[in-house]
């Protein structure tokens, strides 16, 4: 095995590494905290932060790489290994060769035949037609009557393994954390959901396809799956890209007014004035010519998609940082008026110091809210740009890829319905833990918003 | 006023000029028209011969800003920047890539994308206050905490699934609509009912519960409470002075979009055939048709800056106390 980093790997690490250090500084502030301890003593916001630590963890493993030393050839010199072109990661082999598991094409939920019919032989050699069984589901059944009866025994003993895997590690949290004043249970079931299911999906996916095959024979629920790490990278790495400009650039209009002020607000306007669609729909078309024409560049295919899926992000962030920018820049106006900051100008303070110091801790829940909120908003703008073409590089699995892919599926008779579904189910579960939690995070850090909310 | 209408007007100039000069360092400077041609014409095996060709008849074969071969201000109108993008201050957008008129094409496609963007925004909002205004009548109770968060559900089903869930469930199960597709003479609504359909129900979710936002911060106003201690009831509270008060942040804050309905919907028009500006720049996008692309990111910028026109000058009409200087 040789591991293969790509950037957007390293990039995902750098930035859940320094997204937890972030965190950490913010808990030395006792205002922050108590924050913070308003969202997790909702019930709603510990199961939604753990649902989104789970799609979190499924995309940090998924970020792993590595390619496979192919069989060594007879003949070949001695100690030379071969590396495969087929790139797999972690949660792969966490799945158990889920994704190895090809069919010719469309198949049902739980089929044992193939979805469309086909010229075959029988066995005195006369051509019929008919459904060719699956290469890879139902095997071990003698007839095709018990397959019910067999899902169920084998979701059974999954089943109890999940209960075994869930005790196991929920067990120690139970332990440390039975005195806790939050509402862990909350967050107990929601993992022990999860385990239960993953188990579950993992050992019947050995002998069937859960969530059917695509048109190219892929499994629909892996490819779902796989679709996670696109999503959680995406909204995470264009909102990071989108920070730095947009904070930056608010705090100084909104503290050194003049002609500062005048050129930040004529940028983010002429920004948002072009359709934002466009705008990036352009960006993409442009680097894709550039991508092309420069074809050397990338060693495996997966590399070419990583720098196209790069870009994308880049380019995300690089057009949506305005609306983040007025809020920071109105916020920064009126901080700079508040009397300590007034003070620490009568005192001499440097200006530096004064953006570091007085005003930037002052924007943060401001950022924070933008964070979660644009992170679902990435989410859902992924599957429409893959959609209209500009989005993620086919090669890539994504649910925009696998939503566009099956764009004409309900029209099919009869209806092919599971490709959809599945994508659009894996993305609606991130997307509402996402929109349920920055709903929280909004109401405990700007009491303003939520005025409706707790008064009578 | 009008003199304020102009000022603003002037104000909008240095922004168009920024979309433009923007727009012209994306087309031809990150890319040079060689590369453009290169992938127009098929990337791999094209002739130099063949690139000139393309350039020369889609006028891309001139220097970018200044024509050192021409006399006078011939040196700075034969340019591709005074062809391709100063043209478009006078609404002369020339030719997309395939030859046809942009701007003949543009005006005949504007009608229909507001034939399904102007219906699905009045009734859209007139839907979305409907039920705002249901949910603050139950307002504190488990009611209104179950709509919010169903409207936080709705908000997070993804456009797409909205538009091919409702062509498979009204127009191919139930077979009450066509799929897709538009006529402007023979039963036009026939046409139009699904996607607008759509367009309100997948707009509910955010909408609704950004009016019930606004209508709550009506309700916490003085002069609410005044009124209930004067003894008006409820209903008389909610729709005599909630409803009015709430309706100016709604109207001056839906009014920016207003003149952008013109450009229709991306999705809406590409999943149910309307021969709109949203399916146009679609087609564009996915032929590479750079110089359609152009035009529409101008044409946007001009119609979203009428907007935020309109939205000042709605302000002012609608809150006396800003006055227009």
């Amino acid at each position: 095995m040789k591991p293969l980093l790509l950037w957007s790997d390293v990039l995902i690490y750098l930035l859940v590494f320094s997204l937890c250090a972030f965190f950490l500084r913010l808990r030395r502030d006792p205002q922050i905290r108590e924050y913070w301890r308003q969202v997790f003593s909702t019930r709603v916001g510990m199961v939604t932060m753990t649902i989104i630590l789970v799609y979190v963890g499924i995309a940090l493993l998924d970020s792993l790489h590595f390619r496979r030393a192919l069989e060594p050839v007879a003949g070949s010199p001695h100690g030379e290994v071969f590396y495969g072109s087929k790139v797999s990661s972690v949660l792969d082999v966490m799945m158990d060769g889920m994704g190895e598991r090809f069919e010719a094409t469309y198949s049902a939920p739980f089929a044992l035949d193939s979805f469309e019919k086909q010229d075959m032989k029988d066995d005195a050699g006369h051509t019929y037609r008919g459904f060719p069984p699956l290469e890879h589901a139902g095997h071990h059944l003698s007839n095709a009557e018990e397959r019910w009866a067999d899902v169920l025994a084998k979701s059974a003993t999954a089943l109890m393994w999940g209960v075994l895997f869930s005790v196991l590690l929920i067990g120690p949290q139970w332990f440390f954390l039975r005195r806790s004043p939050f509402p862990w249970s909350a967050s107990w079931v929601t993992q022990g959901v999860v385990i239960c299911l993953s188990v579950w999906l993992v050992s019947i996916s050995r002998y069937y396809h859960v969530l059917g095959t695509d048109l190219g024979g892929a499994d629909v629920a892996y490819q779902s799956i796989k679709g996670i790490r696109t999503g959680v990278l995406l909204g995470t790495l264009a909102t990071l890209i989108m920070l730095p400009i947009a904070v930056s650039l608010g705090v100084m209009a909104g503290y050194f007014k003049g002609w500062v002020d005048d050129a930040v607000q004529y940028l983010y306007t002429t920004l948002s004035s072009i359709p934002g669609i466009l705008l990036i729909a352009a960006s993409v078309l442009l680097f894709q010519v550039y991508i092309d024409l420069h074809p050397d560049f990338f060693s495996v295919g997966l590399e070419k998609a990583d720098a196209r899926f790069l870009a994308l992000c880049f380019i995300l962030g690089v057009t949506s940082w305005s609306s983040l920018c007025r809020l920071i820049r109105a916020e920064t106006l009126k901080i700079s008026q508040l009397g300590y900051v007034q003070a620490a100008h009568a005192f001499g303070v440097s200006h530096q110091r004064i953006l570091m110091r007085h005003i930037l801790p002052n924007v943060t829940h401001i950022i924070l809210i933008t964070f979660v909120l644009d992170f679902s908003a990435l989410v859902l703008a992924e599957a429409v740009l893959s959609y209209i073409g500009v989005g993620i590089d086919p090669n890539m699995a994504s649910w925009g890829n696998m939503i566009n892919g099956a764009r004409s599926e309900l029209s099919r008779e009869p209806v092919v319905w599971w490709t959809l579904s599945g994508a659009f189910f894996f993305m609606f579960v991130l997307v509402l833990a996402a929109n349920l939690f920055s709903d929280l995070v909004r109401d405990a850090f700007d009491p303003r918003s939520g005025a409706g909310r707790s008064a009578t | 006023m009008l003199a304020y209408i102009v000022r603003r007007l002037f104000y909008a100039i240095p922004i168009l000029i920024g979309v433009n000069l923007l727009t012209f360092i994306l087309f031809f400077v990150v890319n040079s028209p060689d590369d453009m041609a290169v992938s127009q014409l098929g990337h791999k095996y094209v002739t130099p011969e063949a690139v000139q060709a393309w350039k020369r008849k889609n006028g891309y074969d001139l220097p970018l800003f200044f024509n050192s071969q021409e006399r006078g201000g011939d040196a700075l109108t034969e340019t591709i920047f005074f062809t391709k993008s100063v043209k478009l201050f006078a609404f002369d957008f020339g030719r997309s890539e395939s030859g046809r008129d942009i701007t003949t094409d543009v005006s005949t496609r504007m009608w229909p994308s507001l034939a399904v963007a102007l219906p699905t925004f009045v009734v859209g909002i007139w839907v979305n206050i409907c039920v705002a205004l249901m949910v603050v009548m139950f307002h504190a109770t488990r009611l209104d905490r179950w709509a919010v968060f169903v409207f936080v559900g709705l908000m997070s089903i993804s456009s797409l699934f909205y538009i091919i869930g409702g062509q498979y469930l009204v127009a191919k199960t139930w077979k009450l609509v066509p799929i897709s597709g538009f006529n402007g003479d023979i039963q036009p609504w026939k046409f139009l009912l699904l996607p607008v359909l759509v367009g309100v129900i997948g707009g509910i979710g955010s909408g609704a519960r950004w009016y019930r936002t606004l209508f709550l911060e009506e309700a916490n106003q003085d002069y609410v409470r005044t009124a209930r201690a004067k003894g008006a009831s409820e209903l008389r509270i909610l729709f005599r002075h909630i409803l009015p008060n709430a309706l100016i942040p709604i109207l001056t804050g839906v009014v920016i979009v207003i003149p952008t309905l013109f450009m229709g919907g991306l999705l809406i028009e590409s999943f149910f055939g309307i021969p709109g500006l949203g399916s146009y720049m679609l087609d564009a996008i996915n032929s590479q048709d750079f110089a359609i692309v152009r035009s529409m990111v101008f044409l946007g910028s001009i119609l979203y800056i009428v907007g935020l026109i309109l939205t000042d000058i709605s302000y002012t009409w609608a809150d006396p106390r800003l006055r227009l200087n």
